[in-house]
């Protein structure tokens, strides 16, 4: 559809109102292409063995290679692993960063933005580059191989402290005022005040950290080693690339599996997912 | 006084005596030993895996590797002299620049486009912005997994196509030709999604008006894009760009899964170069020397942000 609405008045029509044809060709052949590899795993995953390469409209649907590939690796075990590792991740992450934001945002005190600078550090120098050292770190601490040592490197997060520093800043001082006049501690008015405010910023952070790392792949594969401490990514390598020769129709499984959370929540929340990934990457 | 008084804002005669709202003017004091308190957990945090690995990297890589119960000794340069004589080094320094030549641009291009077509009224919006999006929610490992089973030699898809339309056949991942262009292909694919968000919050906040006035001027749509949008998108851009360039250092997901660096380290790329040297060789001395280069590599890309484009560029 192209021109659109004026012809009544003098005005001439934008050419180029809407979309032409050639553009949503164009873009509709864009999307199919973006989505094939996932397409084509479902049809995979979905099918048994003989159609995996075969195209068949009428192929019989089987779950069987889902049953399959659940049974030949502990993949329930891999997806507690996961759920404990985000979910303490991010606890620990929205309660340092909060704290820390707070004093950035309305205190002063020595050395505030030789401080600041240097939480802005993380953000270019990730933890995922220094991984020889916190190897190193983490065998010193006797934790290889534990929960706790994938998560540790990114309980503090210098991304959220920036991100809330800056929603605390654009609170009214006068709501901070009244509070205190009420007799609330530092702490208190954060709580009661700052918190409740910045909660759209907190969800948006919570999006883009839980799948961040959820798919989280080198540090975890580098620190872990057995199946007591593995998260899905490295489960998910491990099983494709040793356990099973090259059975396709288990692996996309396997994949699929590992993604459903994500994608499905995704696919339910879709406006939050991209609204929170937009949010957080513009300052 | 006691440093460490809880909350002294709270007595009232304070509360009423200290500015409310400023809640230090001199900078010291038991506010800032507040401010102080909050920040520790954070940095103690930030200094044990973000600063002092920093350094102690940095330190290491003049240290040789100890081995057994032989310490690490101080060697100057030498694990740099084996870097440079290293050619899996140059081989992943090249293959690296080439990733990246191609990823940014590519990714930033594909991106643009799609946040202009998904600006636009066009039919099946909602599942065109779905599917050039979700790339970005799954996880590397898994999609790569899609993916090696797309390039599989004989029955993968794209082999299926081709055998279909009567071409030779072809090993996308075996062969040193094409493994890296394989293995770059899958990345584009990745971030493209992730950064047509960006494209598009940065046109939905654009001013209406721009556009009556140059459908009014009689402008061509590629009139307006490449006058208008274009430049009023730089800020956009620039910020994409940035991120695409970290990517570049940091994605190696792909290639543990796709290609494991070969064949004959034709896709290697760095920070895998550095996981291979570190994890599976255990040369701790020489991977300290390759993470101080990748460390260079994002430093500078750092103060490239802050000095040049952070000063130059601002359109609003």
């Amino acid at each position: 559809m192209s021109g659109g609405t004026s012809s009544a008045r003098a005005q001439p029509a934008p050419a180029w109102g809407g979309a032409g044809w050639l553009d949503t060709l164009g873009a509709w052949m864009l999307a199919l292409l973006w989505v094939l590899p996932l397409a084509y795993a479902v049809w995979t995953a979905f099918h048994p063995g003989e159609y995996s390469t075969r195209f068949e409209l009428l192929a019989p649907l089987t779950l069987e290679n889902f049953a399959r590939a659940w049974a030949a690796a502990p993949f329930g075990r891999y997806f507690v692993n996961t759920a404990l590792l985000v979910t303490m991740i991010l606890a620990c992450q929205l309660v340092l960063s909060t704290l820390a934001a707070y004093a950035f945002a309305r205190f002063e005190f020595p050395f505030k933005r030789v401080l600041f600078a240097l939480v802005l550090v993380q953000l270019m120098i990730m933890p995922d580059v220094l991984l020889v050292e916190n190897y190193k770190t983490m065998a010193r601490l006797g934790l290889v191989d534990t929960l706790l040592a994938i998560g540790l490197p990114y309980f503090a997060s210098a991304f959220a402290i920036f991100l809330l520093r800056q929603t605390f800043m654009g609170v009214p001082r006068e709501l901070d005022e009244a509070a205190r006049v009420e007799g609330a501690s530092p702490l208190q008015v954060l709580w009661r005040v700052y918190v409740p405010l910045a909660r759209p910023v907190y969800v948006a952070f919570a999006l883009v950290s839980v799948s961040y790392h959820w798919n989280n792949f080198l540090w975890p594969l580098v620190i872990t080693n057995s199946v007591e401490s593995r998260p899905l990514t490295v489960g998910l390598q491990v099983f494709s690339s040793t356990d099973q020769g090259i059975d396709w129709s288990i692996i996309t499984a396997a994949t699929l599996m590992s993604a459903a959370p994500l994608l499905v929540a995704f696919l339910l929340f879709q406006r939050q997912f991209v609204q929170s990934f937009m949010r957080a990457g513009i300052k | 006084m006691p440093v460490l008084q809880p909350a002294a804002v709270s007595l009232g005669v304070e509360a009423a005596a200290v500015s409310p709202g400023s809640h230090l003017p001199r900078g010291a004091g038991p506010a800032a030993a507040h401010a102080w308190l909050m920040l520790l957990p954070a940095f103690v945090l930030l200094v044990a895996f973000t600063h002092y690995p920093a350094v102690a990297t940095l330190i290491d890589s003049f240290h040789s590797t100890p081995k057994g119960n032989r310490p690490a000794v101080w060697v100057g340069l030498e694990n740099y002299q084996v870097m440079l004589e290293d050619p899996v080094f140059w081989k992943a320094l090249r293959n690296n620049a080439w990733f990246a030549i191609v990823t940014i641009p590519a990714s930033i291009a594909l991106a643009l486009l799609m946040a202009l077509w998904v600006n636009e009224r066009i039919a099946g919006r909602a599942f065109l912005r779905m599917a050039y999006f979700t790339p970005t929610v799954l996880p590397m490992v898994a999609v790569a997994n899609i993916w090696l089973f797309f390039y599989t030699p004989q029955y993968g898809l794209l082999e299926q196509v081709r055998g279909a339309f009567g071409l030779p056949a072809q090993n996308w991942l075996g062969d040193q030709a094409t493994a890296l262009g394989a293995v770059t292909a899958v990345a584009v694919w990745k971030e493209a999604g992730f950064f047509m968000i960006f494209y598009l919050a940065a046109l939905q906040s654009l001013n209406p008006s721009l556009r009556e006035a140059a459908a009014i001027e009689g402008a061509s749509r590629w009139t307006f894009f490449w006058r208008v949008q274009w430049p009023l998108l730089m800020p956009t851009t620039l910020f994409v760009m940035v991120n695409a360039v970290i990517n570049a250092v940091r994605m190696v997901d792909h290639v543990v899964v796709l290609t494991r660096g070969g064949p004959d380290n034709a896709s290697t790329l760095l920070l895998y170069h550095l996981y291979e040297v570190g994890f599976k060789f255990w040369d701790t001395g020489y991977a300290a020397a390759l993470t101080v280069v990748l460390l260079a590599l994002l430093a500078a890309t750092a103060l490239f942000q802050f000095f040049v484009l952070d000063r130059k560029v601002h359109y609003k």
